[in-house]
């Protein structure tokens, strides 16, 4: 048994202590926004935000966030920053399976959040832990770019 | 002769049954009449009604009485973009409001969803999804926007003529009536269903080559759109399997008594392949599959290792194989020539490695299977369900959600994760429904890859240093042996998708040998088609080897290609085009930091025809990166330019992964990689610029989800010798450039 406080609310999760975050959320909350995808945190698909730190939830165990801010994907959009690259991923149209993006989304919020203009290689040293297969990297950049520009 | 997967498909309507299990042909048959009618939308009035408080004149089209257009895809959303093409093609015909239109997938119904090319069957691959459906769709919703239009007619006493639609605005100029399509569903769903419609002169398209926005980007940058993963029935149980170490192994024994003991394990069961324990949720389920102790039957299991089998096709290569396409004397102009160019390309064995792992949720009841499922080849899966629960197809209900990625995965030709699903369901008696979950390790080394082959090449010039003859020979694993796709795509013991690409040289060489050597006798790794199937390794030998001998000719590699290419004028285009849109007649920009290079390869596949010229920047260390690719793609009418570039780019990324660092090694039967740790993949910091240039036509519209993947790799090694002098000719590059 955790307590957090999950996207603005305080929530008790009844799951033992080992478990990780990514399936306390999908499983136990039934938050599937978030996606596990290697386990390992290879891959950056399972990203939420710890107060505010991009955090991979998939070898985070519950125990670990105890009394924690988690945001995830479901509720980053009601921050301006959240809200400004959801809607440039969504006017570049940078989706494909979409699988990643929940992740690719929250990495990129967390990057523009500390860093409002960040260059290429800013943008790769923040993203470069987020696997996209259907390779939509081109758009990815051009999206937080796009992101940073509507927030100046 | 002509190689290429999907004419072989339009053969299917015997071929499938003729290849599909005995008990599948009495239940397609009755299909079978009506499928040349489903190409036609509503081919009875009938169809035309209320369903579910909508107006439906056809199984692909619904209009609430609010308005809102609700269109059926029978094809899987994988990340192509065929939900929003498909929506194109109807809300174009029907000149809908793109803002009010929805997608949903199609259930599994071969008799009304199947894939034209494909005969009565229902799946997407290929890259056959917009070409199969160009003019169907498009008629569905010409047939709705005429029953619209003669809705109107009729309640405003005024000739249909003079009705014009809009933006989902059906209006009357001179009475200055207008009405949206929600108000006349109602009225436009007691009208009978036209027979012909008249479809738009393509100078009339407002949506059709605009760029439509994607109708998933909302729900995918939301976190709410729906993957198998994030199916959740009541009562289910999650399912994770201990399998086999080694392909082939069985379980002799398992003791289970640590895995029932964690909290959460509600059962373990024996299937044939492994050991599944099913749990209230993912965690408890895999930490019960970790605490199991099981000892492996591995008499019969598969215990070859890559290097060997690569040995094993050399000395093969050595001798003649069935020949898929033979022009003249190859053998002969070799045996006179003064010269002979010889080359040997080995090709590994990849995963597919899709974001979503597997995973398939089931349940099974007195009323049948149901199935949630990023579905992508619905009627040999409902085949094969039906076999399996001993019921009939009809009672095999498939619903179809997004898929995060598959590149050819999810299209098991042996219905593979499914039918590991069915058989856990089974053994549970179907008490609860079972969402199977495959972690990374277990995709990464569940088997179906591309296979592992070995090409060897030789060639000779003629006086001017044209190739005279090309003697190619392939070895390797067929994907199509022993599945139900063999009575149609293996001809005279040739699998037309292990030579594709290569018995279809467009080159003109008079004397031209291409056969091959297939190895399922002796090699027992699963494999399956991979993005672009044939093309991921006969467009590198070919384009390679070409470039070789242009080099060999002392001629430029574009004008080389172009002079081969009389007889190919759209290889030909998308050729001069993506060189004039890289400078390709102007010096590579030097660097500072290491040595420049530029390659260009051409290959069509899907009958789409890519052209890419790579840039690249080698360092002293041999360490280099991939600066940019311009890319030309003739795909024949643009549906929506910005799907096709984004196809593209995709295609490039997925293509440039594989060529840098995808392998997939065996040793002693067991496969070396796990995740993405040992299975690299291309991150953010390695994809290189990208350009885009699509080809004007008029033609019908072909493939964009494969056709971009081709001619990257051997692009990309021919950039390499442009800097480095050296032959790159095994994939991947990995570390051949450094000292």
């Amino acid at each position: 048994m955790a307590n957090i406080n999950l996207n603005g609310r305080d929530v008790a999760v009844d799951v033992p202590d080992d478990t990780p975050l990514l399936w306390a959320l999908r499983d136990g909350l039934n938050l599937t926004g978030t996606k596990f995808g290697c386990g390992i945190a290879m891959c950056g698909a399972c990203t939420v935000h710890v107060d505010g730190q991009p955090t991979r939830s998939c070898v985070t165990p519950i125990s670990a966030v105890a009394g924690k801010k988690v945001t995830t994907i479901e509720s980053v959009g009601s921050a301006k920053v959240g809200a400004a690259v959801q809607a440039a991923w969504q006017k570049l149209d940078v989706v494909q399976c979409g699988y990643c993006q929940s992740g690719q989304i929250m990495s990129a919020t967390a990057l523009l959040a500390t860093n409002p203009k960040p260059s290429d290689a800013d943008i790769d040293a923040a993203m470069s832990g987020n696997v996209c297969r259907c390779a939509t990297y081109v758009r990815i950049r051009a999206a937080i770019h796009e992101a940073a520009k509507s927030l100046a | 002769m002509n190689f290429r997967i999907e004419n072989a498909f339009q053969t299917t309507r015997r071929g499938f049954l003729k290849g599909g299990a005995g008990l599948a042909l009495a239940v397609v048959a009755p299909g079978m009449a009506s499928a040349a009618t489903a190409a036609g939308p509503g081919s009875t009035p009938a169809d035309a009604a209320m369903v579910d408080g909508a107006f439906a004149p056809n199984a692909f089209l619904r209009i609430g009485t609010d308005g809102a257009v609700t269109i059926v895809s029978k094809h899987l959303e994988m990340g192509q973009g065929v939900y929003t093409g498909l929506a194109t093609l109807v809300a174009e015909e029907l000149d809908a409001d793109w803002k009010t239109v929805k997608v949903e997938g199609a259930p599994a119904d071969a008799k009304r969803y199947n894939n034209l090319l494909w005969g009565p069957a229902q799946g997407t691959g290929g890259s056959t999804a917009i070409a199969n459906s160009f003019e169907q769709m498009r008629r569905a919703g010409a047939t709705a926007r005429a029953m619209l239009v003669a809705a109107a007619a009729e309640q405003w006493k005024v000739p249909a003529s003079q009705i014009t639609v809009k933006h989902g605005v059906v209006s009357h100029a001179a009475s200055g009536r207008k009405s949206g399509f929600g108000e006349l569903s109602e009225a436009a769903s007691k009208l009978p269903v036209p027979a012909e419609v008249k479809l738009k002169d393509p100078k009339d398209f407002t949506l059709i080559g605009r760029s439509a926005p994607r109708v998933d980007s909302v729900a995918k940058t939301t976190g709410r759109a729906v993957f198998t993963q994030d199916i959740k029935l009541p009562g289910m149980l999650t399912a994770v399997v201990a399998h086999a170490p080694r392909f082939g192994g069985r379980v002799k024994s398992v003791e289970d008594k640590a895995a029932r003991a964690i909290p959460g394990v509600a059962d373990v069961v024996a299937i044939p392949n492994g050991v599944a324990v099913l749990a209230k949720d993912f965690w408890s389920a895999k930490k019960g599959r970790d605490a199991l102790k099981i000892e492996w039957d591995e008499s019969q299991a598969y215990r070859g290792s890559s290097d060997a089998i690569l040995s094993d096709y050399r000395e093969l290569a050595k001798t003649p194989g069935l020949a898929a396409r033979k022009d003249g004397d190859a053998e002969a102009e070799l045996g006179k020539a003064n010269k002979v160019f010889e080359a040997e390309f080995a090709f590994p064995f990849l995963a597919h490695a899709s974001m979503e792992p597997l995973n398939c949720v089931m349940k099974f009841d007195d009323k049948g299977c149901e199935v949630w499922n990023g579905e992508q080849l619905h009627t040999g899966d409902q085949f094969a369900l039906a076999k399996t629960f001993g019921i009939k197809l009809e009672q095999v209900k498939l619903n179809m959600v997004y898929a995060g990625g598959s590149f050819g995965r999810r299209a098991n030709p042996q219905s593979d994760y499914l039918l590991e699903t069915a058989q856990i369901v089974k053994a549970i008696n179907g008490r609860a429904p079972v969402k199977l979950v495959w972690t990374r390790e277990d995709d990464m080394r569940g088997g179906f890859y591309r296979p592992l082959y070995l090409h060897r090449v030789r060639a000779a010039l003629d006086a001017k240093g044209m190739p005279i003859a090309w003697q190619q020979r392939i070895v390797g694993q067929s994907i199509i042996a022993g599945s139900p796709f063999e009575g149609f795509l293996i001809k005279d013991g040739i699998d037309v998708t292990s030579v594709e690409g290569a018995a279809t040289l467009p080159y003109t060489v008079p004397n031209l040998h291409v056969d091959l050597h297939t190895t399922n006798a002796q090699v027992k790794v699963p494999v399956q088609w991979w993005r672009s199937v044939g093309s991921t390794h006969t467009a590198f030998s070919t384009e390679v080897f070409l470039d070789e001998l242009a080099g060999a000719a002392g001629k430029d590699p574009v004008a080389y290609r172009l002079a081969l290419l009389e007889k190919h004028p759209r290889h030909a285009g998308v050729l001069k085009l993506a060189a004039e849109k890289a400078g390709w007649d102007k010096p590579l920009a030097a660097s500072k930091s290491g040595k420049r290079g530029r390659g260009v390869a051409v290959h069509e596949s899907f009958n789409s025809f890519v052209a890419q010229v790579v840039e690249v920047t080698v360092q002293k260390d041999g360490t280099f990166k991939v600066d940019r690719v311009v890319c030309a793609v003739d795909c024949g009418i643009a549906v929506n330019p910005d799907v096709i570039k984004a196809q593209m780019e995709g295609g490039i990324g997925y293509a440039l992964s594989a060529a840098l660092t995808g392998a997939i090694t065996l040793k002693d039967g067991v496969v070396e990689q796990s995740n993405f740790n040992d299975y690299p993949v291309l991150r953010i910091s390695d994809m290189p610029k990208i350009e885009v240039h699509i080809v004007k036509s008029a033609q019908k519209p072909t493939g964009v989800g494969e056709p971009g993947v081709p001619p990257l790799a051997p692009a990309l090694a021919n950039a390499l010798h442009a800097a480095t002098g050296k032959r790159i000719r095994t994939l991947p590059v990995g570390d051949q450039l450094k000292a």
